[in-house]
């Protein structure tokens, strides 16, 4: 075998019309990648000091909120990012340890191979080499496919505005083009949040629980979910008690569309072939039958 | 300067022409028949107040007008509007292909009426994408821009939508020429149907299971019961029957309300078409049925019946999939055109429920708080069907729908008799 089936699908796709069509792609950046960066957050360091919801808010120019970020009053009820607020951090019991209550901080993952990106039919959320999935405002259509699509349901729609935008974290972009680090990183006190190439934050992350095997449960949220995510998560309890998904799976999202993408240029080259051969046999046979009542 | 004064006659003539037919257009314009009827009346009231609260969606936002949140980014705008006005509209490509495909002659009197409802269905339905997106001037970045999402299912039905629209106004066209007596407009554009034809069933196929592989990214979001790779293909199936049930619905009032206008071919054969239309129905519904199975069986999801969403589940499946397949097949053993009719809404009813049911229902079936409908969606959803309802009469009282044109017809065994084509073309309703 020569030609295998992807080959055969790519060919196939080439003699279909592409852009009718549409094709399914891994994001440009995916394959040409240096190494994506990301974030390690270690939830057995953070203090819920919120230094990082404060630093996100001044960073991104968000709107001041009506408690003030030194205020632990917010942490009675579970909280969810919004359109004026692009992290959140939550309290969560402690079932090993009662004391001591965990808190996760909850902002876009920056998958590698991003949901919201496959989804939006303007590239207005994009992968970029680095790592960050940005934003673009000006080419978004408000759709939301995107919000659909995230199985974190990140991106979060300005619902209140006559002339919406899609707001969520993009790893302050600027930032890292400027070669400084997140501004919620930056503001950690504890080093609860670090910066780095996500094979670096990968093998710290194992380090840690091989040094610490007790301290940590066996696994690293967002080293395989979803194909991997740029910001991953550290425990000392299981993930689903914190509010982590479990049922994400560790397929790419895009992947779960491109059977389907797949199936496009086959139908446009063999739909139009199967309906005039069709049309061609209904017509003689038509014809046939009219000429025997004739007789 | 002889010349010139045939310019200037020229220049007059055709200046004259263009007036005669503004002229034409103005008077066609004004209603014919009756205006305050009790349809009227109430139609009327629901597009005028419907208009105010879209000026009010687009001044305040879509958060003061729906109740759709961050947890439900799509309601009924887009999942009955859209999803659900576009499965129905499927019956268009579905008897274009049995006619000029598969030249059964028997249904050709409705294709026109078919096509037109189709054309209709897509101009308003998935025009009142607009209403819900949030930008809608940028539709057309994916269109133009230099902004092409390959890799997005919607980008992809953004265009065929764009496509299968162009198609569906190219086969419909000669009734529009014949309605205009442009003749030679007529014969160009006729000639193109069979092309339209065969570009729009290709398209069709895609789009119509392609509104169901949007949902392919949400694995997580819909409950197992309704998600699974076959989304896309019981879609298409589905938008089968979807189609020729409406069709039948659509043929059971317009056969009421617009009974002077159908030809004698189309009022002789009524009852048979419609007959012939629910064993197509039946066929596809059997079909889905099957995937359905198929798609249980392969998920292995059977400990999920046993709970509410299951007890659900079984209800669309049981009661709107398989109960239609029955009626329908006593109906045809019976020969009634009644019972036919009947399972028509019955089906229809069924691809509602299918399609709110993944897209709103069982989309994040777990969440503490649900998405139900403000009264202001519903509203605003029965303005975009009234107003549909206004331009079919509007279109139906004009131009030849439901009658072929004389040539054309002339060629049928069943001559259409002059009177009568001179009664659609000159009455009024
Ligand atoms: S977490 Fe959601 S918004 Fe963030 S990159 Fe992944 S899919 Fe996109
Ligand atoms: S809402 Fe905007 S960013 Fe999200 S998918 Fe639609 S166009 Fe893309």
């Amino acid at each position: 075998m020569s030609v295998n089936r992807r080959d055969f699908l790519k060919l196939a796709g080439v003699t279909g019309c592409s852009l009718l069509a549409g094709a399914p792609r891994r994001s440009e950046a995916a394959m040409t990648s240096i190494e994506f960066y990301g974030m390690l957050i270690d939830t057995t360091k953070c203090i819920g000091c919120r230094s990082c919801e404060e630093a996100c808010n001044e960073q991104n120019g968000l709107p001041k909120p009506e408690v003030s970020f030194s205020s632990e009053s917010v942490f009675e009820t579970k909280r969810d990012t919004s359109p004026g607020a692009f992290t959140v951090l939550n309290r969560f019991s402690n079932g090993k340890n009662p004391d001591n209550p965990v808190f996760v901080r909850r902002q876009c993952l920056h998958c590698c191979q991003p949901a919201c990106a496959s989804a939006c039919l303007t590239r207005a959320m994009q992968k970029t080499v680095e790592g960050p999935v940005i934003y673009n405002k000006d080419r978004c259509m408000g759709c939301r496919y995107c919000m659909i699509a995230c199985p974190f349901d990140i991106p979060k729609f300005e619902y209140s505005s006559p002339l919406p935008y899609i707001r969520k974290c993009i790893f302050c972009y600027d930032r890292l083009k400027a070669g400084e680090r997140p501004a919620c990183v930056e503001a950690c006190p504890e080093g609860a949040s670090i910066f780095g190439t996500r094979r670096e934050l990968l093998e710290i992350a194992r380090t840690r629980i091989y040094e610490n095997p007790d301290r940590y449960v066996h696994r690293i949220y967002g080293e395989h979910e979803v194909g991997g995510t740029g910001t991953m998560y550290l425990s000392a309890v299981p993930f689903e008690e914190l509010g982590f998904r479990n049922d994400v799976g560790t397929t790419p999202y895009p992947e779960h569309t491109t059977g389907f993408l797949y199936g496009v240029p086959l139908v446009f080259v063999l739909w139009p072939s199967i309906l005039i051969g069709l049309s061609y046999l209904a017509e003689n046979g038509n014809k046939e039958r009219n000429h025997e009542e004739e007789e | 300067m002889k010349r010139k004064s045939n310019d200037t006659g020229r220049a007059r003539k055709a200046l004259h022409a263009v007036r005669e037919f503004a002229r034409f257009l103005a008077s066609e314009m004004k209603p014919k028949g009756k205006i305050w009827t009790p349809f009227n009346v109430i139609s009327g009231t629901i597009i005028v107040v419907g208009i105010a609260l879209i000026a009010i969606r687009f001044y305040l936002g879509l958060g003061a007008v729906t109740n759709l949140s961050q947890e439900y980014p799509w309601g009924i705008w887009i999942g009955f509007d859209v999803i659900t006005g576009v499965a129905f509209a499927g019956g268009a490509y579905v008897l274009t292909f049995v006619v000029h495909i598969m030249k059964f002659e028997k249904y050709e009197p409705i294709v026109r009426v078919t096509v037109l409802n189709g054309f209709l269905a897509y101009v308003f339905y998935a025009g009142a994408l607009l209403l819900d997106l949030g930008r809608p001037w940028n539709v057309v970045n994916p269109i133009i821009g230099n902004a092409f999402g390959l890799s997005s299912v919607l980008f992809l039905v953004a265009w065929h939508f764009l496509l299968y629209m162009i198609c569906e106004f190219i086969e419909f066209s000669p009734a529009v020429a014949e309605w205009l007596n442009w003749e030679k407009a007529r014969r160009v554009v006729a000639k193109m149907t069979t092309g339209a034809v065969i570009f729009g069933i290709t398209l069709s196929t895609l789009h119509q299971s392609g509104l169901g592989a949007l949902f392919l990214l949400a694995p997580a979001k819909i409950h197992p019961l309704w998600y699974s790779v076959y989304i896309p293909v019981l879609f298409f199936v589905s938008s089968i029957f979807a189609g020729l049930s409406m069709v039948i619905i659509e043929s059971t009032f317009t056969h009421k309300v617009f009974h002077d206008k159908i030809g004698k071919t189309l009022r002789a054969n009524h009852d048979e078409i419609l007959l012939g239309l629910a064993k197509g129905c039946i066929g596809a519904l059997f079909a889905y049925l099957f995937l359905k199975v198929i798609e249980l069986v392969h998920g292995g999801h059977w400990d999920l019946l046993a709970t509410p969403m299951g007890y659900w589940y079984l209800v669309e499946i049981v009661g709107f999939v398989a109960l239609p397949i029955f009626l329908f097949g006593t109906a045809i053993r019976k020969r009634s055109v009644r019972l036919v009719q009947f399972t028509s809404f019955f089906t229809a009813l069924g691809v509602i429920l299918n399609r709110l049911n993944v897209s709103v229902i069982a989309f994040k079936w777990y969440a503490p708080v649900r998405y139900y409908p403000s009264w202001i969606e519903i509203w605003v959803t029965l303005t975009v069907i009234c107003m549909e309802l206004w331009v079919f009469r509007w279109v139906v009282n004009r131009m030849p729908v439901f009658t072929e044109h004389p040539e054309a017809a002339k060629v049928e065994e069943e001559i259409i008799p002059v009177a009568e084509v001179v009664r659609w073309k000159y009455s009024g309703s």
